[in-house]
C-alpha cells in the first residue's frame, strides 16, 4: 500500500474516534436527564412533589408516633423554626404542622427548601400534600412567613419506629432560578 | 505466535536528529515517547510514594504527630490522583509507545506528531497537580475521586487539580487515538489480529476503553467547573442538582479506569509467563476473548461503589450480580497462566518472579474484590481500611508488580545491556515481604473497622498500623533500588546478549538487534 493511502487511512480512523470521543462527552451530559428521568420513574428521590391520596388511609389508633421537627439554613440570613418542637399523631392521620422564616435581612432573598428524613426511608411511608418546599419562597426585606405543611404517616410505617424526624433546610436560590418543581 | 520470517536488519540506519534537551522536546520517535513517558511515571511515582510515607508517618502512632488533618486529607488525594494519573497509567503508556510499533512491526507510532503532543501535555499537568500544595487554601482534600459538594467547595487547589485532570483525560485520549490506530492499520502484512502479541492486543481493548471513559470524566469534570464557577447546579442540591449524579457518572468512567488500569498489565504478564516457561501462551484466543469480556462487563458495574447511597435493592442486587460476573473471565486468565507454566521449562529470572508475584498477590486482590461486591458485606466495609487493602493488592502488586516485570524484560532491548540480576531478585523479594506487611494487616485493621482517609484512630488499632508503616516505609526505600538497578544497567559498558531470553518469540526480539536501533521496520517484516 502506498505511504499516502495509508495516511489517509489512519486519518479517517482518527476522525471516526474523535467522533466517538465527542459522543462519549456528550453521553456524560445526557446521563444528567436520563437520570433525573430515572429517578422519577422509579419513584427514586421524589420529594419536591405533592403527593396525592390514592386511596383512604386508615387510622392505626393502636399506636403513636413522634414527629420531630427540624429546621436549618445554609448561607442566607434567615430565621427558620417550626413552630412546634414535635407533634404526637396516629399513623394514618392528617397532620398540619407550621413553619415560620423571617428575613432579617434589607434586601430581598428567594430561597428553596430541601427536606431531608430520618430514617432515611421515610419518604416511602411519608405522603405530602401541601409544602413550603414545594416552591421557592421569595421574601422581601425584614418580611415574615408563616407556612404549613400538610402530611400523612402511613400505617405501613414499621412498628419499631416510635420517633422520626422531618428536617428542612433553606438554601438560596440565585435570582431568576426556577424552583425545582417548576423546572 | 505463529513463525516468523524475514531478515534481521536495521543496522547502520541514519540517524537525524537534534541533540540535547531539544531532541527530547521536539522528538515523534516513538522510543523516545516512551523513555519521556516511563521517566515521567517514575517521578510521579516517587511523588505519590513521598506522600503515601507522610501519610504512613501519621498513622505509625495513634494522635495527630506530624500532618494536620487538613494537610493529611490533601495528602490522601493527591496520593491517589498522581499514583492512578501520573505514574501507573502513562507508564503503561510508555510501554505502549516502546513495545506496540515493535511488536506489530511498524516504523512508529500512527500520528508521530500527537504523540510527543501527548507526552508534553502530562508536564503541566505534573506541575499544576503539586503546586496546588503551596496555594492559599492548599491541595485538593475531598479524596482522588473528588465527590462534592468538598469539590465545589474547596479552594484554588482544587480548580487546578480539575485542570490538571482534564490535561491528563485529553493527553490519554490522543494517545489511545494513536494506539488504536497503530494497531489496526500499521500492523506488519500477515500480522494478522489474532497472530497480535497479547500485550498489543490488551493496549487496543484499554485504549478503546479509554476512548469510552475518559470523555465522561472530562464531562463531569466540565460540570464541576461550571458548579463552581458559571452558577450551574449540577451537584448542586439548592438549585435543584443532586450530588449522588456526581458519584454516578464519576464511577461511569471509574469503573474502565481500574480496568484501564490492569489490562496492560495482564497483557505484560502474557508476554512473560510463556518466555520463561518456554511454552506458547496457553489459550491465547480465550485470552483475548476474556480480555474483551473484562472490558465490556467494566462497563455495567459501576454503581458497585455506590452501595450505601440509597439505591433500590434491585440495583444493588443488578450491580452486585454483573461485579462477580466479572471473576469469570478473570478466572479463565489467572487458569491460562497457570497452564502455561505447567510442565513448562520454567526459569526464574527478575521478570518472571515479578509476574509469578503478580498473579499470586493478583487473586488475592481479586478475591477481596469478590467479597466487596457482595452488598451486605460491602455496606460493612466500605471506606474501611479492607477497600485500601483491596485495591493496593489490585493496583501495587497489580499494575505496579507488572510494570517492574516488564521493565526488567525489556530493559537489555531498550538499553543494549543486562541489568544486574542479583539485585533484580532482592528488589522483588524485598517489594515482596514489605508489600505484604504493608497492606495484608489492613484487611484486618478494615475488619475490625478502621475507616480510610482519617488522620488519627482508635488505640486497638496501634500495633497493625504499625506493622503497615513499617511494611510503607521499606517498600518506600526498596523501589529506590529499582532506581539503582535501571541507572547501573543503562550506565554499563558490558553489552547485553542480542536475545537474552531464549523462549521470547515476538518480533522484536526474533526480528530486531538488541539494542533496538532509532529506526526500526521501516520495510515491515513478513510474519507468518
Amino acid at each position: 500500500m502506498a505511504i499516502k493511502d495509508k495516511m489517509e487511512n489512519n486519518l479517517t480512523m482518527m476522525k471516526k474516534l474523535l467522533v466517538f470521543t465527542v459522543v462519549m462527552f456528550v453521553f456524560g451530559y445526557a446521563m444528567v436527564p436520563f437520570y433525573e428521568k430515572f429517578c422519577e420513574v422509579a419513584g427514586i428521590n421524589n420529594l419536591l412533589q405533592p403527593d396525592t391520596l390514592t386511596q383512604e388511609q386508615e387510622t392505626d389508633t393502636a399506636r403513636w408516633v413522634t414527629i420531630e421537627l427540624d429546621a436549618n439554613t445554609r448561607g442566607l440570613p434567615w430565621d427558620f423554626k417550626p413552630l412546634q418542637r414535635s407533634v404526637r399523631v396516629h399513623p394514618g392521620e392528617s397532620v398540619e404542622v407550621m413553619y415560620e422564616i423571617i428575613n432579617n435581612s434589607e434586601r430581598e432573598i428567594t430561597g428553596q427548601a430541601i427536606p431531608s428524613y430520618s430514617p432515611r426511608f421515610l419518604d416511602k411511608h411519608l405522603k405530602k400534600f401541601e409544602c413550603f418546599c414545594f416552591t421557592r419562597q421569595v421574601l422581601k426585606p425584614k418580611e415574615v412567613r408563616q407556612m404549613p405543611v400538610q402530611f400523612v404517616i402511613e400505617p405501613t410505617l414499621p412498628k419499631e419506629f416510635h420517633t422520626i424526624t422531618i428536617s428542612y433546610t433553606f438554601f438560596e436560590l440565585p435570582v431568576g432560578t426556577p424552583a425545582i418543581s417548576e423546572k | 505466535m505463529a513463525a516468523v520470517h524475514g531478515d534481521v536488519h536495521g543496522h547502520g540506519h541514519d540517524d537525524h536528529h537534534p541533540t540535547g534537551i531539544m531532541r527530547w522536546v521536539t522528538t515523534t520517535n516513538h522510543k523516545d515517547i516512551g523513555t519521556m513517558y516511563l521517566w515521567f511515571s517514575l517521578a510521579m511515582f516517587f511523588t505519590g510514594g513521598f506522600l503515601a510515607m507522610g501519610i504512613r508517618a501519621e498513622l505509625f502512632q495513634p494522635g495527630i504527630q506530624i500532618l494536620e488533618p487538613e494537610l493529611f486529607n490533601s495528602f490522601t488525594t493527591l496520593h491517589g490522583l498522581i499514583m492512578v494519573f501520573g505514574a501507573i497509567m502513562p507508564a503503561f503508556v510508555g510501554f505502549a509507545n516502546w513495545q506496540i510499533p515493535m511488536m506489530v512491526g511498524a516504523p512508529d507510532m500512527a500520528f508521530a506528531r500527537m504523540n510527543n503532543w501527548s507526552f508534553w501535555l502530562l508536564i503541566p499537568a505534573a506541575l499544576l497537580l503539586i503546586s496546588s500544595f503551596f496555594v492559599p487554601g492548599g491541595a485538593a482534600a475531598g479524596g482522588w475521586t473528588f465527590y462534592p459538594p468538598l469539590s465545589t467547595q474547596g479552594g484554588l487547589g482544587v480548580d487546578m487539580m480539575l485542570f490538571a485532570v482534564h490535561i491528563l483525560g485529553a493527553s490519554s485520549i490522543m494517545g489511545s487515538i494513536n494506539i488504536i490506530t497503530t494497531v489496526l492499520n500499521m500492523r506488519a502484512p500477515g500480522m494478522t489480529l489474532m497472530k497480535m502479541p497479547l500485550f498489543v492486543w490488551t493496549w487496543l481493548i484499554t485504549a478503546y476503553l479509554l476512548v469510552l471513559a475518559m470523555p465522561v470524566l472530562a464531562g463531569v469534570v466540565t460540570m464541576l467547573i461550571t458548579d463552581r464557577h458559571f452558577g450551574t447546579s449540577f451537584f448542586n442540591a439548592a438549585g435543584g442538582g443532586d450530588p449522588v449524579l456526581f458519584q454516578h457518572i464519576f464511577w461511569f468512567f471509574g469503573h474502565p479506569e481500574v480496568y484501564i488500569m490492569i489490562l496492560p498489565a495482564f497483557g505484560i504478564v502474557s508476554e512473560i509467563i510463556p518466555t520463561f516457561s518456554r511454552k506458547p501462551l496457553f489459550g491465547y484466543s480465550s485470552m483475548v476473548y476474556a480480555t474483551a469480556s473484562i472490558a465490556i462487563l467494566s462497563c455495567i458495574v459501576w454503581a458497585h461503589h455506590m452501595f450505601t447511597s440509597g439505591m433500590p435493592t434491585v440495583g444493588q442486587l443488578f450491580f452486585m450480580y454483573a461485579t462477580m460476573l466479572i471473576a469469570v473471565p478473570t478466572g479463565v486468565k489467572v487458569f491460562n497462566w497457570t497452564a502455561t507454566m505447567w510442565k513448562g521449562e520454567m526459569t526464574f529470572e527478575t521478570p518472571m518472579l515479578f509476574a509469578i508475584g503478580f498473579i499470586f498477590l493478583f487473586v488475592i486482590g481479586g478475591f477481596s474484590g469478590v467479597i466487596c461486591a457482595i452488598v451486605p458485606i460491602d455496606i460493612q466495609v466500605q471506606d474501611t481500611y479492607y477497600v485500601i487493602a483491596h485495591f493496593h493488592y489490585v493496583l501495587v502488586s497489580g499494575a505496579l508488580f507488572a510494570l517492574f516485570g516488564g521493565a526488567y524484560y525489556w530493559l537489555p532491548k531498550w538499553t543494549g545491556h543486562m541489568y544486574d540480576e542479583t539485585l533484580g531478585k532482592w528488589h522483588f523479594w524485598l517489594s515482596m515481604i514489605f508489600f505484604n506487611m504493608a497492606f495484608f494487616v489492613q484487611h484486618f485493621l478494615g475488619l475490625a473497622g478502621m475507616p480510610r482517609r482519617i488522620p488519627d484512630y482508635a488505640l486497638q488499632f496501634a500495633d497493625f498500623n504499625m506493622i503497615s508503616s513499617l511494611g510503607a516505609f521499606g517498600f518506600g526505600l526498596t523501589q529506590l533500588l529499582f532506581v539503582y538497578i535501571v541507572i547501573k544497567c543503562i550506565r554499563s559498558k558490558e553489552p547485553a546478549p542480542e536475545k537474552p531470553w531464549d523462549g521470547a518469540k515476538t518480533l522484536e526480539w526474533t526480528h530486531l538487534p538488541t539494542p533496538a536501533p532509532y529506526h526500526s521496520f521501516e520495510t515491515p517484516p513478513v510474519v507468518k
